[in-house]
């Protein structure tokens, strides 16, 4: 049984956990996808940027001598996401939208993406140095210890309190985006220009207000995300390199263009990258007994080594784009 | 007059297909325009509706000059466009499609929803499946009513029946009667010629991006000239 929690541990809450970012973030480049109609590669920088505007909202709230039950980062992501939100809209409006407005083609704004992403990168390095930062500098992390109410498991499954409140948090924007997108008139417009630009821009749609409110959204999500991985472990500031893959594979995956395919792809790298690292000899150990002694059960056996989790996300891509190109849920081709 | 262009030339980036075409219409009205391939009728419609650049000429919708203006502004003063493809949100319900009509309007709509279900009757019992499950006559009617939730005094049709079957052809042309019947003029590119200028108040044919013919549909219909050269015979 003690494996079985090991397993619980290592797979499940971290697939969750991890699962969750990559869907937040996953959903915020499938939109932009879907009605700008461009890979936006500086997302990941959004989540680096929305973690930090967290992490300067923390130490503004310790400032001011607010001190809550909840963690002072997640009591400053309000206040983050609405930061990244304007980040998002300005970088558009500074970059993106003079592209769009003089009928660039969609390879020009992916291009000036990348340099947005570069942008970026440089500025939080010359502003925030490159030494990773914790948000629990002045109070302690909450670790919840489940114990299992049976003899056979005396190790309990551990949760920490970011892991739960990420979980909550990613459910509940799930929740909203749903009605947003299905109950209200501006949600029904981004899924109409999603749809058909030209024909939205024929019917009245305003699509300079479609696309602000994506960035909105996308900014917000970002934030969320990239604020929830750096409570859970700590704020790296080259963070998006390493979400960047995932979350590009998990939109692609769901099937561009789709938000809940884009939520499904999220989770399910999420899970593919804790399977793949999980070391499956814990599990196999336990049929010792019953094997003949000429079956060695070597001491690792994982299907990746951790340190190469980042060709997970990297295979899933090259599969779906090879067999299944529209995704899971049939979005566009990229 | 409702809508008046005069002298339009307009065209694709660098390439002119309209070399000065002009024609009018009086409020509750329907015109049609045809000619040949290439002559510049969806053109034409594009360039009174915004969607391309018109580089000499004049537009004036309700006696106002409305030359180059977007197509949100025109959908706001009244003036609606149904294109001729991909003319439905495909993954968006029926009942979804005729709200994104309405989107420039705040006010309350539900009573216009009901008129066009009314208008359209196959649609009331589709009002939540995507419209891109229709059928070729029904997502007509999802498009034009999609494009008459702004209550438009002037609705622009491009090529309505095209790839339809005979059958829903003469649907489409009832449908439009009915709807101009509730007041609404009605400016139509068409490649069936005769059965659309049947139902004219006025025809325009245009050949090379210009104006060869303007009268009312019956003389164009009587017309030997007009017969020879563009009703085939």
């Amino acid at each position: 049984m003690n494996e079985l929690v090991f397993f619980v541990n290592k797979v499940l809450v971290a697939g969750t956990v991890i699962g969750s970012i990559y869907a937040l973030g996953a959903v915020g480049v499938t939109l932009v996808f879907g009605i700008l109609r461009f890979a936006h590669f500086a997302h990941g920088d959004l989540m680096t940027a929305g973690a930090f505007a967290a992490l300067a909202g923390a130490a503004g709230l310790h400032a001011l001598g607010v001190s809550t039950p909840l963690p002072i980062g997640f009591v400053a992501l309000p206040l983050a996401m609405i930061a990244t939100a304007l980040l998002a809209m300005g970088l558009d409006r500074t970059f993106y939208r003079p592209l769009r407005e003089r009928g660039a083609r969609p390879i020009v704004l992916v291009m000036a993406s990348i340099g947005v992403t570069l942008m970026l990168q440089g500025l939080v390095r010359l502003f925030a140095g490159t030494a990773p930062r914790s948000f629990f500098t002045g109070e302690r992390k909450d670790i919840f210890h489940i114990a299992l109410p049976f003899d056979l498991a005396d190790r309990p499954i551990i949760v920490t309190e970011p892991q739960v409140l990420l979980v909550l948090l990613t459910a509940a924007a799930v929740v909203a985006l749903h009605y947003f997108l299905t109950r209200s008139r501006l949600g029904k417009a981004m899924r109409a220009t999603s749809d058909n630009a030209d024909l939205a821009r024929v019917s009245g749609i305003d699509t300079e207000l479609v696309a602000r409110t994506t960035w909105i959204i996308a900014g917000g999500l970002a934030a969320a995300g990239g604020t929830m991985l750096s409570l859970d472990v700590t704020l790296k500031p080259d963070l998006s390199f390493s979400l960047l893959l995932p979350i590009f594979a998990a939109a692609i995956v769901g099937g561009v263009g789709q938000p809940y395919g884009a939520i499904a792809g999220g989770f399910l790298v999420g899970f593919a990258e804790t399977l793949s690292v999980f070391n499956w000899s814990v599990l196999l150990r336990v049929l010792a007994p019953v094997l003949p002694e000429t079956v060695e059960i070597p001491t690792k056996l994982a299907f990746v080594p951790p340190e190469y989790k980042i060709v997970v996300p990297f295979f899933i891509l090259v599969v779906v784009l090879v067999w299944r190109p529209t995704g899971i849920f049939r979005g566009r081709v990229l | 007059m409702l809508v008046e262009a005069a002298n339009l030339h307009a065209g694709y980036g660098e390439m002119n297909i309209l070399d000065g075409v002009s024609l009018a219409l009086e409020a509750g009205e329907i015109g049609v325009v045809i000619g040949p391939n290439g002559a510049g009728k969806s053109t034409t419609l594009k360039a009174l509706f915004g969607l391309l650049r018109v580089s000499e000429g004049s537009v004036r919708f309700d006696g106002a000059d409305v030359t180059n203006a977007t197509p949100e502004s025109l959908v706001r003063r009244g003036m609606s466009f149904v294109p001729q493809e991909r003319n439905v949100f495909e993954t968006l319900t029926v009942q979804e499609n005729l709200e994104m009509g309405a989107f420039v309007r705040r006010d309350d709509y539900r009573h216009l929803v009901e008129r066009i279900y009314a208008l359209f009757p196959p649609l009331r019992d589709k009002r939540g499946q995507p419209a891109g499950e229709l059928s070729g006559g029904q997502r007509q009617m999802v498009a034009m009513g999609r494009a008459l939730m702004v209550e438009p005094r002037l609705l622009l049709l491009d090529e309505p029946t095209a790839g339809l079957s005979p059958l829903f052809m003469s649907q489409v042309f009832e449908q439009i009667l009915a709807v101009n019947a509730t007041g609404v003029g009605v400016l139509m590119v068409e490649q069936n010629a005769r059965q659309a200028l049947g139902i004219a108040h006025k025809g325009f044919v245009l050949a090379s991006g210009r104006n060869r013919f303007t009268d009312t549909g019956q003389k164009l219909l009587a017309d030997p000239e007009v017969a020879r050269s563009f009703l085939g015979g």
